[in-house]
């Protein structure tokens, strides 16, 4: 077999296999059966390649192998399979031979992030599904056992047949209950993606990819839903420093040290629009808060020119809306870039005792920046060890090593 | 379509104890919901308290034990059922939501399909 066809199988695997997967979900209505098929076309493909060449299109010859894979088990196995519960599709909508592969994707999000799925499942289900990784990859994003993460998967798939979830895109009457999980789960996929748990690299962009492609898919189906406009600008102004987190030597760098003119202005000019016409929508809404936070970084020309008094008094509405220790910790951050590291140490402290932050290095980190402003050398190199302990990833681990050992040698 | 049995679990004192005046109020959103629902409705029981249950086990030898009380002794007990045909989960959810006991602070309902046997 040739380098050059195992390649290419390989690469639409990489590329294709979500969009092939969803298109022969919306035929089979079983996810089992279209995991099936679809490694089915992966499998006759490195045959038939060889033989054929590879196709100019292999998305497509995949999915119609895939699905022609699926018509034959159909018909082989139905009165078996007739038995067996299927996925629920939406008779009103036009039949997949005619839907698009993003109406199917659409209809696969809101069946992976059901609330009937308990949060975890949701968006597990999503990125093995929908974003396409494989079993073993998710399990790795999540820290646990690639065989808990298959069982995880097994069970709620399950879920989705015996309950009879369905495969569609809720009414209008039930939408706006149903987008909720949905978003979260999108912001899920793409906070996993910014920041892998751990390992080498501090970032997968493939997920932040598929999450904002999710977001924006989102927006199509509801382009005047403040929450929806909301995640996507927040999602575009986080990725837009992207190409500017990481030093050529791999170090993570601070908002206050990236180059700015490496933040992507196009990704930047949308997600302010989006914000802006979010916000005019009252009640404000989570994401539309969180996303008019990362517009005021995104617009100060320079670190010093931040507005943190803005800044700060976003955190506050932030808070009500959503009062999570993780805010009251940014909002704190904030009130120390405002008024200084000993105030920023004052609004910390009530945080301490926050069970929530325990396990979260920021805090520690936060901590420690402070007193290291404040040249409190011992107990900054303390809370930078603090942070270390429960830090997993490499890029982020680095920083905090060369901070913890600048300290040491100021204080030394 | 597909059946599903909506287990309505509360609790108990707080049941016995409903002031006269919500009762009516009560049993109307139930023929309320039985009306929405129509022929979707399969069957429909209250049930007595659980202090009427009897269990039985069997003890280690085999024989059958007899004791008084519900099988599992717990804050909100289950108080009636409705079984339901439905189109999906989805709508499921959308009937059983309209329930009473949905509303109130110490009770809710559990959704579970039926095992289809062709």
């Amino acid at each position: 077999m040739s380098e050059d066809v195992v390649a290419a199988v390989a690469e639409a695997h990489r590329r294709e296999w979500a969009r092939v997967f969803a298109t022969t979900a919306a035929l089979t209505r079983d996810l089992d059966l279209a995991e099936e098929c679809v490694q089915d076309a992966y499998a006759r493909a490195l045959v038939v390649w060889e033989q054929d060449g590879v196709p100019d299109r292999p998305g497509a010859w995949l999915t119609t192998a895939a699905r022609n894979r699926a018509r034959d088990v159909r018909r082989h196995e139905s009165v078996f399979r007739r038995t067996m519960p299927l996925l629920v599709a939406d008779e009103s909508v036009p039949g997949p031979d005619h839907a698009t592969v993003e109406d199917d994707r659409l209809r696969l999000v809101f069946t992976c992030c059901h609330p009937a799925l308990a949060p975890e499942a949701q968006v597990a289900l999503t990125l093995r599904f929908v974003c396409g990784l494989s079993t073993a990859e998710v399990a790795h994003l999540f820290l646990i056992q690639e065989s808990a993460m298959a069982a995880r998967i097994t069970r709620a798939k399950k879920k989705i047949s015996a309950a009879r979830i369905p495969y569609r895109v809720p009414g209008p009457d039930q939408l706006t209950d149903r987008v909720g999980a949905v978003l979260d789960v999108i912001h899920l996929v793409f906070t996993t993606g910014h920041t892998a748990p751990l390992g080498g690299r501090l970032d997968r962009p493939d997920l932040a990819e598929s999450a904002i492609r999710l977001a924006r898919m989102m927006h199509v189906l509801m382009p005047n839903d403040a929450e929806v406009s909301g995640l996507l600008a927040l999602l575009l102004l986080i990725d837009a420093h992207s190409d500017a987190r990481v030093s050529a030597g791999g170090r993570l760098l601070l908002l206050s040290e990236q180059d700015r003119s490496r933040w992507n202005a196009d990704m930047i000019k949308e997600g302010v629009a989006l914000v802006t016409q979010a916000l005019r929508r009252q009640p404000p809404t989570r994401y539309a808060v969180q996303a008019a936070i990362a517009a005021v970084h995104a617009e100060a020309p320079t670190w010093p020119d931040t507005d943190w008094s803005e800044i700060v008094a976003l955190y506050d509405v932030l808070l009500q809306l959503w009062p999570s220790p993780v805010v009251a910790l940014n909002r704190a951050v904030g009130i120390g870039f405002r008024d200084g590291p000993a105030a920023g140490l004052a609004a910390l402290d009530p945080l301490l005792d926050e069970p929530a932050l325990a396990p979260y290095g920021y805090l520690s980190a936060a901590r420690a920046d402070f007193l290291r402003q404040l040249r409190a050398w011992g107990p900054a190199a303390e809370a930078y060890q603090e942070a270390l302990a429960l830090t997993d990833n490499q890029v982020e681990r680095d920083f905090l090593e060369a901070r913890l050992s600048s300290v040491r040698a100021a204080s030394a | 379509m597909a059946k599903y049995l909506i287990l309505i679990y509360g609790n108990e004192q707080r049941w016995a104890d409903m002031p006269a005046e919500q009762q009516p109020v009560h049993d109307a959103a139930h023929r309320a919901f039985s009306a929405a629902a129509g022929g979707r409705v399969l069957a429909a029981e209250q049930l007595e308290f659980t202090s009427t249950a009897t269990t039985l086990r069997s003890d280690p030898h085999g024989r059958v034990v007899t004791t008084d009380g519900p099988f599992l002794e717990t804050k909100e007990a289950l108080g009636g059922f409705y079984l339901l045909e439905a189109a999906d989960l989805d709508e499921a959810i959308a009937l059983a939501s309209q329930l009473p006991e949905v509303h109130a602070d110490h009770s809710g309902v559990e959704i579970r399909p039926v095992v289809d046997h062709g």
